[in-house]
């Protein structure tokens, strides 16, 4: 029990450590309400996207799709959404409704098509969604013609920069889908399958579980998460676009494994993932604030993943030959 | 195990003929030597890096990084040539390029080997670092206005043919350079202690430790190999663009490890040879060729390669989980 929340007690004390170090190198800058409030809707669509690319890594697979993915899916919501005869004959809202279920439903296609590959083809996940993502990408670029879509009614606006009773609708649809997330991973006989499968694919089989099916609904939901943040991301820019969110890729994979997810599957939870994310959002903007560049930032960004693995790694060493000892 | 290795090579095969029959359909223009020429010079750049990939790929690991390092020594090799342009040759230059290259792979391997984390979470990280690092120093600017021999060396031909509309053409000292490495390559592979390691490797780490394999070794072997094919192929690119960008090769990486991977090397490790990645590069680059010879337009470039590359991968896995399945069966029977 201990060695569970083991984990969560670092991530805390280091967002400690971090938000006393960047209210001290930025002044009151840092914790300012406009400061924090930015960060409220900066950070949903990186967490919604992350937890489409942990919930993968946990089954031991990954998914390199996902910004493809959330990129065709907000396309199709985007032509739907300037639709001049959809717009007059069902209104912003109506409108809004089927972009939204539309866009939701190719991210789930795709998901789908990921878990065939996959699960019934035995393709590895990385070359079967390396494969994915680049005809996705094609798509989308045949889709737009490589150029942006953009103005949408105020109500699609609304859901990007809108709040609830002082809350970012952002986060509010972040937070939902963490919950959801976290009660299928913890509550459902598919969460149990999907940290198994993870830990011992073989094991799993023989003890009677279709890893077949589990795979399949694990790239499904990755595949909607990524849908959901399209949704998120485009009512932020307002457009769409064939390749918006490329750096996203590296930070999904950071986020999630200074989380605790571990890259050989079985391990993480979502609130591991939800605390790496607010350490993640906090240093973006704090370096921000510093006027640092967005390089830079991409650079530390692979500087702090390198050095997370390596320190989980002197950790878990140090546990098993404390075991052995023992 | 060979056989099936043989035949995989063999369908590529079918594959590029009855694709090269297709667009010679369409466009007969393709059907000639100036063209063939002209693809294999355009092969060159993704044939090298598609070696290095190779030799990653059959250890058992992945390198995403490999655009990042051939950014890199594609950089300082033109900051090089810009500031001591007349005094270098360009034996200089490849191994200024090589060495830049072999010391980034290193340090891949370094954090992979003594770490243990997976390749592919390292490699995504590491080329944040190389790229990020050298955008911010570079300021993103391109680098153009190399010595006079450098663009002559460029335009070198082993033979000179002339077209019918008196357009010169020939073998590019750039194919030259491919081919020779992939020579070395297949010697490395197929006759050297290394290269039957690395097979062992990929089959099995722990196995090939325990039989007294230098993990070590081999893992900086095989990224400090990619990261020279990555500087080797940053030269061929400043060679045949004659301007270096700091954007103009990252993303590349799918495409060739899409190639190798065409050629029949697995993710899973210990298989791939160096004649199926000749093929697998060949093919993904008839099909940009044919699809332009065509008159498809551009957009559908990534279409096409994305279903070429799901099609094929997946038959192939599909194909080896059937053949898994038999021997479990005639095994257990």
């Amino acid at each position: 029990m201990l060695r569970r929340f083991s984990h969560l007690f670092v991530l805390f004390a280091v967002m400690l450590v971090v938000v006393i170090i960047l209210w001290s190198l930025t002044g009151t800058d840092f914790m300012n309400l406009g400061n924090l409030q930015s960060m409220a809707y900066q950070m949903p669509e990186l967490g919604i996207l992350s937890l489409a690319m942990m919930i993968t890594m946990l089954t031991a697979g990954i998914n390199l799709s996902i910004i493809a993915t959330a990129n065709l899916a907000g396309i199709v919501m985007a032509l739907i959404l300037t639709n001049e005869s959809m717009l007059a004959s069902l209104g912003d809202v109506g409108t809004m409704m089927v972009a939204i279920i539309a866009g939701l439903i190719v991210a789930g296609l795709v998901g789908i098509l990921n878990g065939f590959l996959i699960s019934r083809l035995d393709m590895s996940p990385i070359l079967a969604t390396l494969g994915t993502s680049i005809l996705l990408g094609g798509v989308s670029i045949v889709l737009t013609q490589g150029y942006v879509i953009s103005g949408f009614s105020p109500v699609m606006l609304s859901v990007g920069s809108g709040r609830v009773l002082g809350v970012p609708v952002p986060l509010i649809i972040f937070l939902a889908a963490a919950g959801v997330m976290g009660l299928i991973l913890n509550n459902t006989p598919l969460g149990t399958r999907i940290y198994l499968i993870g830990s011992n694919p073989v094991a799993t089989f023989f003890s009677g579980v279709n890893n077949r099916s589990v795979l399949m609904r694990t790239y499904i939901i990755s595949g909607i998460l990524s849908g959901v943040a399209a949704v998120v991301m485009i009512s932020r820019f307002n457009s769409a676009k064939a390749d918006y969110g490329e750096s996203y890729l590296l930070l999904t994979v950071l986020a999630s494994v200074l989380g605790g997810v571990s890259a050989a599957g079985g391990f993480g939870r979502v609130s591991g993932l939800v605390l790496s994310l607010v350490i993640l959002q906090m240093i973006s903007s704090g370096l921000n604030l510093m006027g640092v560049s967005n390089f830079l930032t991409l650079a530390l960004w692979g500087v702090v993943l390198i050095v997370v693995m390596v320190i989980k790694y002197v950790i878990e060493n140090k546990v098993q030959l404390r075991r052995r000892a023992a | 195990m060979k056989t099936l290795l043989r035949r995989h090579e063999a369908y590529v095969l079918l594959i590029i003929i009855v694709v090269s029959i297709i667009i010679t359909a369409v466009n007969p223009s393709f059907f000639s030597l100036e063209n063939l020429f002209d693809l294999l010079k355009s092969m060159s750049l993704m044939g090298v890096f598609a070696i290095g990939m190779l030799f990653v790929l059959i250890s058992g690991g992945i390198d995403l990084s490999f655009t990042a390092i051939a950014t890199v020594s594609g950089y300082a090799v033109a900051l090089a040539l810009l500031r001591y342009g007349d005094s270098l040759n360009i034996f200089v230059i490849f191994l200024l390029a090589g060495a830049i290259g072999i010391l980034l792979g290193a340090f891949n391997a370094a954090i992979i080997y003594f770490f243990r984390i997976p390749s592919i979470i390292t490699t995504i990280a590491t080329s944040n670092v190389f790229y990020g690092i050298l955008t911010v120093l570079s300021e993103g600017k391109w680098l153009y206005g190399f010595p006079t021999w450098f663009g002559d060396f460029a335009n070198i031909r082993l033979f000179t043919l002339y077209s019918p509309a008196g357009n010169p053409y020939g073998l590019s000292i750039v194919t030259v350079i491919w081919l020779a490495l992939v020579l070395l390559a297949w010697f490395i592979l197929r006759y050297t202690v290394l290269g039957r390691s690395i097979y062992a490797m990929g089959g099995s780490p722990s196995s090939a430790e325990r039989a007294g394999f230098n993990l070590l070794r081999l893992n900086l072997f095989v990224y400090a190999f990619i990261g020279l094919m990555a500087g080797f192929g940053s030269v061929i690119q400043a060679l045949l663009v004659q301007t270096v960008a700091p954007n103009s090769l990252v993303g590349k990486e799918m495409d060739v490890i899409a190639a190798v991977v065409l050629g029949g090397a697995s993710l899973a490790g210990g298989t791939g040879s160096i004649m199926g990645t000749v093929l697998g590069v060949a093919l993904i680059t008839l099909l940009g060729n044919g699809l332009t010879l065509m008159h498809v337009p551009s957009q559908w470039y990534d279409v096409v390669i994305g279903l070429v590359i799901l099609v094929s991968v997946g038959v192939s896995a599909y194909r080896m989980r059937k053949n898994i399945q038999r021997r479990v069966i005639t095994e257990t029977a």
